[in-house]
C-alpha cells in the first residue's frame, strides 16, 4: 500500500497523523482513499469540481505529478506520496 | 568594487580565507555583493547576522514593523531593549556590531507593485522571508522581471520549505504554486504558531544558499525543494521543474500586478472597515450581558491549549473542529455569543451554527485579545 505523508497544516483534517497508508493503483484512487477516511480533508484538497487545489502540490517520491500522469499516476506499494501545500510565514 | 581588504578584514574573516573555497577572491566577491532581504522577522534575523558577520558587502533590509515583545521568542537579532524600535533600526544595530565592514541600507516601506523594481534592481540577489502571500508573488515577480535570484524560504509551526528561484533557467515561484490560497485558509505564524528554533534553521539553510550563489561554489538548491521537519528531524527533497510553457522565457509574469487582489485580501494600505453587523456584539457588550445575569451561553472556539493560556471565565470551550459533532450540546433556540482569539474562527462558527438552524448566534468582535484590550486587561494578550 503506499504511503501519504500528510503535511503540518492539514494534520488537523486527519486526527493529527504525519502519514497514512491507502489502498489504490494510482494517486487519485489513493487521494480518495484519503479523503474517504477523513472526510474533512476533501475541501482542503479539492475544489468544488473535484481538482487539486492550485496551491496544493502532489508528489509521488521526489516527482510532481503534474509532471507525471497526475491523478492517473500509478502508485505501488513502497512508494510515498507527499502533500505539500504553499506556506508563507516567515516572520 | 573593492580590488582589496584592509588589514582588519583580512584578520576577520581568516577563517574564510584559508579555506580554498572561498578565499581571497570569495572574499572579495562577498564584500562586493549587493543582497536584499525582505523582512527582518524570523527568517531575516539569522539571514541578516550570518551575512553581515561573512562580509556580504551591502545588505538591504526592508521592513517596515516595530519589535514586538512576542517576536523575541525566534527574532533574535532584537533583544529585550530593541522592544518599540523600528525592525530596521534594531536589526542595523545588530548587524553593524557584528560587523562594521558592512553597509545596511534600510527601506522602512511596504514593498508594494509601484517601489517594488527601484527597490530590487540595485542587487544581485534576494533572500525573501516575507510572511504572507501578495508580498511572496511581488517579490518573485520582481525577480523574475529584473533576471534576480530568489533565495525563498518559509516556515510553518515546525515545518519550513526553502529553494532557490528564478535562477538563470530555473524554476519560479509560480512555477511550483501558480496560484495562492484563498484568504484563511493557510494559517500564518501569528495565527498557527511557530517553533522558536525553526526559523533559525530555515533562515541559514536561506543564508547558506546566498553565500553559494555569490562565490559560485557548489551545487545551489536549485530545482529543488527542501522540505524540513523539525519534530522529525527530517529533511526531504522534492523535484520543482519550471512551467513547460516558459521555457527560455517565462510565459506568466508581464508586469507588477495588484497583488492584494490577486490574493483576495484587502489593501494594507486601505483596510476595509470590519463589517458591523447585528450578528456582532462588542466586547464590552458581552461584559454588560454578564454583569446583568443575562441568560446567554458564550462559547470559546480556540482550541484546549489555547484555553490554557487565557480564558472568559463564563465561557465554555468547543473548539472550532469539535463543533459539528458537538451540535446537540446545545440549544437551538438559546442566545448564544461565541468567540476566539481575533474574531476569524468565531465568525466561521457562527456561520455553521446557522446553517445548522441556530437562530440566535452572535460573534464577538476582535475575539479574546479585544475582550482583554477593552474590558479586562489582567488577561493576557498572546
Amino acid at each position: 500500500m503506499p504511503k501519504i505523508l500528510i503535511p503540518t497544516p492539514l494534520r488537523q483534517f486527519a486526527e493529527k497523523k504525519d502519514a497514512v497508508e491507502v489502498s489504490g493503483a494510482t494517486v487519485g484512487e489513493a487521494l480518495a482513499a484519503l479523503t474517504a477516511a477523513h472526510p474533512d480533508m476533501k475541501k482542503n484538497l479539492f475544489n468544488d469540481e473535484g481538482k487539486l487545489r492550485s496551491f496544493v502540490n502532489v508528489y509521488v517520491n521526489d516527482e510532481d505529478i503534474r509532471f507525471l500522469e497526475k491523478d492517473k499516476t500509478a502508485v505501488t506499494a513502497g512508494d510515498t506520496i507527499s502533500i505539500v501545500p504553499s506556506i508563507a510565514g516567515g516572520k | 568594487m573593492a580590488m582589496s581588504l584592509s588589514n582588519e578584514e583580512i584578520g576577520r574573516y581568516s577563517r574564510h580565507l584559508i579555506m580554498p573555497e572561498v578565499g581571497m577572491e570569495g572574499q572579495l566577491k562577498l564584500k562586493n555583493a549587493k543582497v536584499l532581504l525582505i523582512g527582518t522577522g524570523g527568517l531575516g534575523a539569522p539571514v541578516a547576522m550570518y551575512l553581515a558577520a561573512a562580509g556580504v558587502g551591502k545588505l538591504g533590509l526592508v521592513d517596515f514593523d516595530t519589535v514586538d515583545v512576542s517576536n523575541l521568542q525566534r527574532q533574535v537579532i532584537h533583544g529585550t531593549k530593541d522592544i518599540g524600535k523600528k525592525k530596521v533600526d534594531s536589526a542595523e544595530e545588530t548587524m553593524k556590531d557584528i560587523n562594521p565592514f558592512i553597509e545596511v541600507v534600510k527601506y522602512e516601506v511596504p514593498l508594494t507593485s509601484a517601489n517594488a523594481l527601484e527597490i530590487l534592481k540595485d542587487y544581485d540577489i534576494v533572500a525573501d522571508g516575507t510572511d504572507n502571500f501578495p508580498t511572496r508573488f511581488l517579490v518573485n515577480d520582481a525577480c523574475v522581471l529584473l533576471g534576480i535570484p530568489n533565495v525563498y524560504a518559509s516556515i510553518f509551526r515546525f515545518e519550513g520549505q526553502a529553494t532557490v528561484f528564478c535562477k538563470d533557467d530555473g524554476p519560479c515561484y509560480r512555477c511550483l504554486y501558480p496560484e495562492p490560497p484563498p484568504p484563511g485558509l493557510v494559517p500564518s505564524c501569528a495565527e498557527g504558531g511557530v517553533l522558536g528554533i525553526l526559523p533559525g534553521v530555515v533562515g541559514l539553510i536561506q543564508a547558506t544558499e546566498v553565500i553559494k550563489l555569490i562565490l559560485g561554489e557548489g551545487q545551489p538548491l536549485q530545482g529543488r525543494l527542501m522540505l524540513y521537519d523539525a519534530l522529525a528531524m527530517k529533511f526531504r527533497e522534492l523535484k520543482i521543474r519550471r512551467n513547460p510553457e516558459c521555457q527560455g522565457k517565462c510565459t506568466v509574469v508581464k508586469e507588477l500586478i495588484d497583488y492584494q487582489q490577486f490574493c483576495g485580501v484587502p489593501h494594507q494600505e486601505a483596510p476595509l472597515p470590519a463589517p458591523v453587523s447585528s450578528t456582532d456584539i462588542a466586547p464590552q457588550e458581552v461584559k454588560q450581558l454578564i454583569d446583568s445575569g443575562a441568560d446567554f451561553v458564550l462559547v470559546d472556539v480556540r482550541e484546549p491549549h489555547e484555553y490554557q493560556i487565557c480564558k472568559i471565565d463564563r465561557a465554555r470551550l468547543m473548539p472550532l473542529g469539535d463543533l459539528p459533532k458537538r451540535l446537540d450540546e446545545l440549544d437551538k433556540n438559546a442566545d448564544i455569543v461565541m468567540h476566539c482569539k481575533m474574531g476569524g474562527r468565531s465568525a466561521k462558527a457562527c456561520d455553521l451554527l446557522r446553517a445548522s438552524g441556530f437562530t440566535k448566534v452572535r460573534n464577538m468582535t476582535g475575539g479574546i485579545l479585544a475582550w482583554a484590550e477593552k474590558v479586562d486587561p489582567t488577561v493576557p494578550k498572546y
